[in-house]
């Protein structure tokens, strides 16, 4: 493959045919959606086989994306996290503000070969869906994003980037009302109209071939970032330090140093209030294996198999399940998850607007938060890669709330549609 | 204890021998509550029901529309337990002597573990199960409990399944095979698809056992009309409707499960 961008796994030793990643992952769909999730996995198989298929996402890449995104190293930054070196792979410097981009362009394409005329996709942050919204708007194509009604408020100004693009944007108000009720919605809209409509998935999770096909579309984080590193630092990094919702920016910077058995790859998932509260969406350290939303993984649920409500100040990581990738990683040792609660990822983000001048998303400053822990434990020799995966502008309301940046009279009108305000209301 | 696989193809043949469809209904265990949904599956079986499917609620039901989520979630604040859906299974069953199973996804079942759910159904009486996200290349260990315990499974087909594919379904499945009459999830519909006539047809041609369809049935009118091709016919939002508009009244929730049964008893019994 003479692609400079799109790098799909070489090895190909996982998953399996039948989509598995050890114990993990397979296809557990209605028949419904049977001959369509095949349709996918097809036309995929003879996309990767075609270059002009290839050589028209590389162009999309450079040209539209703006790739290869660059390499930032932040001293003033690393001075908190003991003194090793950190630098920031800038996915938040792609067109759309994240990494989501780079999976739906090529999915993007890929609804363009299968003839469909329809997009649908989930989004909890809004930037999957603003980055679907972007390319449906680049190539012509119908586009729906279903969005929990509480992710729509948290995330504002993302659902009115969506609707400028020209998508509808379907507030789902079933369930916990964030992510995952998101993808319900999806799926149920997707199982009606699939002679047209192609789910645009837009994380490492799903029915085979989702998992790879996203993982493939998102290699090149990790390709560049390990040709980066070793260009500006001479070596590889003792750690590869990502966030993980579904997992897709975490997989992307992974999968090109998973050969590395010397680098360390640490996904950080949401501890939210903490994992002993019970209010998190830390799958992976307090999940156990289950099935949702089509493959089998860890997923956060209760004795008999009814999925619990995460809970996280990030939409982004705000799921109860999490990519079968990262679950087999998991289970063989390759790679190490912890948990950082909301509390520290505001710090890091607060840390890195005011040391470096980058206002990270709230979702890579998990990922942050985490850097900072691991390069206190590597000490000053330590050298660390993180992915910043998308840039903070849709979290300003929530930030702001948090840190009380408002003006007096912007936060009490701010505040009025908290659920403080209606208490309050009550009690008059 | 051996489940109830053979009371049901017993059923749908004596449905089949008075030149007839069976009709199924599909109700949540513990909706309204976990007594309401006993007398409301024992209701339904006196209005006229052949067969019942108890559904197991779910937090996160992706093929279900919003009637069945309102059901679920009602159930689920409740507190229903898999130990509640079985006591509804083996107390409709007992009182009746009729067939009774359970529709469920697959994640409930996954986790609470297969030869202990086999095993219990069984010994409730059930007559099997329906699994509409296991797909069949993913259900050999199932099959393996179910048939040890007596216990139909029944996959479903659509119409978008591939010829050969309902052949592997409907080899792999037993009891009846359920047929989607159309592309979507659970709902009443204004109409039914002429798409549930071809899929009867191809399922036909793949196996002997009976084919049943389901989604978007509401009315005898719409039973009817689904009775000239299938052998049976399964109606489960119109029932939830029903209890749904009684407002929490039960008794007047169980005279409209009862009066919709029978008046979709008579729907299937007409045939031109």
């Amino acid at each position: 493959m003479s692609s400079d961008f799109f790098l799909p796994d070489p090895e190909g030793q996982v998953p399996s045919a039948e989509g598995y990643f050890g114990a993990f992952g397979g296809k557990f769909i209605p028949e419904a959606l049977v001959a369509a999730v095949d349709e996918v996995a097809a036309e995929y198989e003879k996309a990767k086989a075609d270059p002009a298929f290839a050589a028209e996402l590389d162009d999309l890449l450079v040209n539209y994306t703006g790739r290869p995104s660059a390499l930032t190293e932040v001293p003033r930054f690393a001075e908190q996290a003991g003194g090793a070196r950190v630098f920031l792979k800038r996915e938040d410097l792609n067109h759309t503000g994240s990494h989501k981009i780079n999976n739906v362009l090529g999915q993007a394409l890929l609804t363009r070969r299968m003839g469909k005329t329809r997009v649908i996709a989930e989004t909890g942050a809004g930037q999957h869906g603003v980055a679907t919204a972007t390319a449906c708007a680049l190539f012509g194509l119908d586009c729906t994003i279903y969005m929990g009604e509480i992710d729509t408020k948290r995330q504002a100004l993302n659902v009115a980037r969506m609707r400028m693009l020209g998508a509808e944007v379907i507030a789902v108000k079933s369930g916990s009302r964030t992510l995952k009720d998101a993808i319900n919605e999806a799926f149920r809209d997707w199982v009606a109209n699939v002679d047209h409509t192609h789910y645009l998935f837009g994380t490492v999770a799903g029915p085979h071939p989702f998992p790879a096909m996203v993982r493939d579309f998102h290699r090149v984080i990790g390709v560049e970032a390990r040709r980066q590193i070793l260009q500006r630092a001479g070596r590889l990094p003792d750690a590869a330090v990502a966030c993980v919702g579904g997992g897709s920016n975490a997989i992307g910077l992974f999968h090109a140093f998973l050969p590395d058995t010397g680098v360390r790859l640490i996904g950080c998932e949401p501890a939210g209030h903490g994992i002993e509260t019970g209010e998190h969406a830390a799958t992976l350290t307090a999940g156990e294996p289950g099935i949702l939303h089509g493959s089998r993984s860890y997923v956060l649920q209760d004795e008999e198999g009814q999925i619990t409500e995460p809970y996280s100040i990030s939409a982004g990581l705000d799921y109860p399940g999490i990519g079968p990738e990262h679950a087999y990683l998991k289970d063989s040792g390759r790679g190490e998850y912890r948990a950082v609660t909301d509390d520290a990822a505001m710090q890091a983000l607060r840390l890195l607007s005011q040391t470096e001048g980058i206002i990270p998303a709230i979702e890579s400053a998990h990922a942050l938060a985490g850097a900072l822990e691991v390069g206190r434990e590597l000490g000053p020799d330590g050298l660390i890669v993180v992915n910043l995966s998308g840039r903070g502008d849709k979290d300003m309301d929530t930030a702001a709330r948090y840190f009380g940046l408002y003006d007096t009279d912007a936060a009490v009108e701010a505040d009025t549609d908290t659920a403080g305000a209606e208490i309050e209301g009550d009690a008059k | 204890m051996s489940g109830n696989i053979q009371l049901l193809s017993d059923t749908l043949a004596a449905a089949r021998a008075e030149g007839r469809s069976a009709l199924i209904a599909y109700l949540p265990a513990g909706f309204p509550t976990v007594d309401g949904g006993i007398e409301a599956a024992k209701a339904v079986f006196d209005g006229g029901a052949d067969i019942v499917e108890i559904g197991l609620p779910h937090s996160d039901p992706v093929l279900d529309g919003p009637v069945i989520q309102t059901a679920d979630d009602i159930a689920l604040r409740g507190g229903v337990k898999i130990a509640d859906v079985l006591r509804t299974v083996r107390e409709a069953h007992r009182a009746t002597g009729k067939p009774v199973l359970v529709m469920t996804y697959w994640n409930p079942i996954d986790r609470y573990g297969i030869a202990r759910f086999t095993a219990e159904l069984a010994e409730a009486g059930g007559a099997g199960c329906i699994l509409p996200d296991l797909p069949v290349q993913e259900s050999a260990t199932w099959r393996e409990h179910a048939g040890k315990h007596g216990l139909a499974t029944v996959f479903v087909v659509a119409p978008s399944s591939k010829d050969a594919r309902l052949a592997e379904i409907t080899a792999a499945g037993s009891g009846f095979v359920y047929a989607a009459s159309l592309m979507g999830v659970t709902g009443t519909r204004e109409s039914v698809g002429a798409q549930a006539q071809d899929l009867v047809r191809r399922t036909k041609a793949t196996t002997g056992l009976p084919v049943c369809v389901g989604l978007g049935v509401s009315n005898a009118e719409q039973a009817a009309e689904v009775a000239q091709f299938a052998d049976g016919v399964i109606v489960g939002s119109a029932f939830v409707k029903r209890l749904l508009a009684s407002d929490g009244d039960l008794a007047a929730g169980l005279a409209g499960v009862r009066a919709l049964a029978g008046e979709l008893a008579e729907g299937v019994r007409k045939r031109s």
